[in-house]
């Protein structure tokens, strides 16, 4: 592709976007949470299987754009087998790197390795579609919380 | 006096589209090519400049001061009034009441007429088409009386199943409330035609012209419709200020909708107030001066158009829009009506319209991706959400081509 909008639809965010990893449903979920971005329609249900204090599976199930479905892909792949603190802080970095705000901290995850997912960076320049990288992330939070509400971006 | 498109020139869009400087941008290193006008059109340097002007010389407010500047506001802004009645062919000046949009205008009908006129067992009908601003008003309104919200269905080419029309007329159907245009996929309705159905029944109705006004000639006389609603911004004028026109005698009956200052013609501390005579009872408040300004030089300058040459340049242009973005690998279109407006929406088989919009932008070319505020009927066609190019009479080809252009461009990322 030969447009700018190469640095928000990195290769390897299209690649999960075409093929997304750990889509379906979770049988035996020990926590799930469902998000939703009613801008855009865009509807997540994050399920996961803990283990003490370990994220044993994670999987998501939902429609929505090419940013939020490579978001929950690469997501639930990132966090499998980490601990609850883990994933935690991992989502706080993620949000940093996308963020406007982290934008002018020059933040890059801030000494926790972000892995692959630092292919999102670039959605901080489009203030309307951070959004769409986030609610998987967001929604991944209640499940960990326990909520049993839905999340919304808005 | 304000000169139609292109300074009176016989119609052509490349010189009407010089009236226009926002459209004469770069975005992206790409020309602008904005065909987001379903959602708002852009200015003609002669609302700009009314605006301007308004503040520059004339601003002061309006009806209740006795110096210069006061009278020529209250000239001015009663002067937009019926440059506004002379655009809808209304009757009279005070059947033309100023709001903030065609939202505030429903929902001045749904608090006002709806609160009098419509009580428990009652319904409102509606229509599957519907802005999300001429179905809340109505569903709140339900809610709070007890009444019941029907709602005319749509074919899968998004047109109104008429003869569901007439069995959902009934006895205690209080009002019809339907579009002129449909926003989102924009199907014309056969408005004359529903006006007379529901009026053989007696029941009053309201359009929501929101979507018509820049495109089609209305003269609410001969529609003889009830109510009919305007957004300032979708035909050409500022943000923040519309119309409810409103037949006289419905708009006299109807208790005010706002309280305050202007609608009142006398208070007291021990009776209750006297309401101000028409238009000014629904107008409380200092209005929106600048706003109705720019949308009194708005329709001055589309009613000094040829109307005609527009309307087939705006159509032909649709059409060409339609053929090259159906003919995108991958591209279908969402309802297309045997009667529709310079409206596309579509989808692309496996790319979230954001993307597409997202995509679009990065080459110059404004459109509207999501459900337009039109849930119910983007469900009822089976979609969540859809991409739209709707098209303004200073569009050309070379907007469509870069469209088209664009979605090569996304189809190649995506497809």
């Amino acid at each position: 592709m030969s447009t700018d909008a190469d640095d928000l639809y990195q290769r390897i965010v299209l690649a999960h976007a075409h093929q997304p990893r750990n889509q379906g449903p979770l049988p035996g979920a020990t926590h799930q949470a469902r998000g939703d971005n009613p801008f855009c329609g865009d509807r997540w249900v994050v399920s996961l299987i803990l283990d003490d204090d370990q994220i044993r599976e994670a999987r998501y199930e939902g429609t929505g754009c090419a940013i939020s479905t490579a978001a929950a892909s690469m997501m639930t792949g990132a966090v499998r087998g980490r601990t609850r603190g883990e994933a935690e802080e991992l989502s706080r970095a993620f949000e940093r790197l996308i963020s406007a705000a982290g934008a002018q901290a020059g933040a890059d995850g801030e000494g926790i390795d972000l892995g692959d997912l630092v292919a999102f960076a670039g959605v901080r320049r489009y203030p309307v579609r951070v959004k769409c990288a986030r609610l998987p992330w967001q929604t991944l939070m209640a499940a960990l919380g326990g909520a049993t509400s839905t999340v919304s971006t808005e | 006096m304000i000169a139609g498109p292109g300074g009176g020139e016989p119609f052509s869009p490349e010189t009407a589209r010089a009236d226009f400087p926002a459209l004469a941008q770069l975005i992206h290193g790409h020309p602008l090519a904005y065909l987001d006008n379903a959602a708002t059109t852009q200015m003609p340097n002669a609302v700009i400049d009314a605006v301007a002007g308004f503040g520059r010389a004339d601003r002061a407010n309006v009806h209740r001061g006795v110096h210069a500047l006061s009278e020529r506001a209250t000239a001015v802004y009663e002067g937009a009034r019926a440059a506004v009645r002379r655009f809808l062919n209304a009757r009279e000046a005070r059947e033309i009441v100023f709001v903030r949009g065609a939202t505030e205008a429903i929902n001045l009908v749904a608090h006002s007429f709806g609160r009098t006129r419509v009580g428990a067992g009652d319904q409102v009908l509606v229509t599957a088409l519907e802005h999300h601003s001429n179905l809340v008003p109505w569903q709140m309104l339900c809610a709070e009386r007890g009444a019941q919200l029907r709602v005319v269905p749509v074919t899968a080419d998004g047109e109104l199943a008429l003869d569901a029309v007439d069995a959902a007329l009934g006895p205690r159907t209080r009002l019809l409330a339907v579009a002129h245009i449909a926003n989102a996929i924009g199907t014309v309705n056969p408005i004359a035609d529903l006006i007379a159905r529901a009026h053989a029944r007696g029941v009053p109705v309201l359009v929501d012209g929101a979507q018509a006004a820049a495109h089609l000639p209305i003269d609410v006389q001969a529609l003889g419709c009830d109510f009919y609603a305007l957004s300032g911004h979708k035909m050409y004028g500022p943000t923040g200020i519309g119309v409810l026109y409103g037949r006289a005698e419905l708009l006299e009956a109807m208790p005010p909708f706002l309280g305050g200052g202007e609608m009142v013609r006398a208070v007291s501390l021990t009776e209750g107030p006297s309401w101000a005579a028409l238009p000014h009872k629904f107008e409380a408040g200092t209005p929106n001066l600048e706003g109705a300004v720019g949308l009194g030089a708005a329709v001055a300058y589309l009613g000094a158009a040829d109307r005609a040459a527009i309307a087939a340049h705006e159509r032909a242009l649709g059409e060409y829009t339609a053929a090259r973005i159906a003919a995108v690998p991958g591209v279908r279109l969402i309802g297309r009506a045997r009667d529709h407006a310079a409206i596309v929406s579509f989808v692309m088989d496996g790319v979230h319209p954001h993307d597409i919009g997202t995509i679009l932008d990065r080459h110059g070319v404004a459109i509207r991706a999501g459900h337009h505020c039109a849930q119910p009927l983007l469900e009822s066609l089976g979609v969540a959400a859809t991409a739209r190019a709707s098209i303004a009479f200073y569009n050309t080809r070379s907007d469509v081509d870069a469209l088209a252009d664009a979605l090569g461009a996304v189809h190649e990322v995506f497809g």
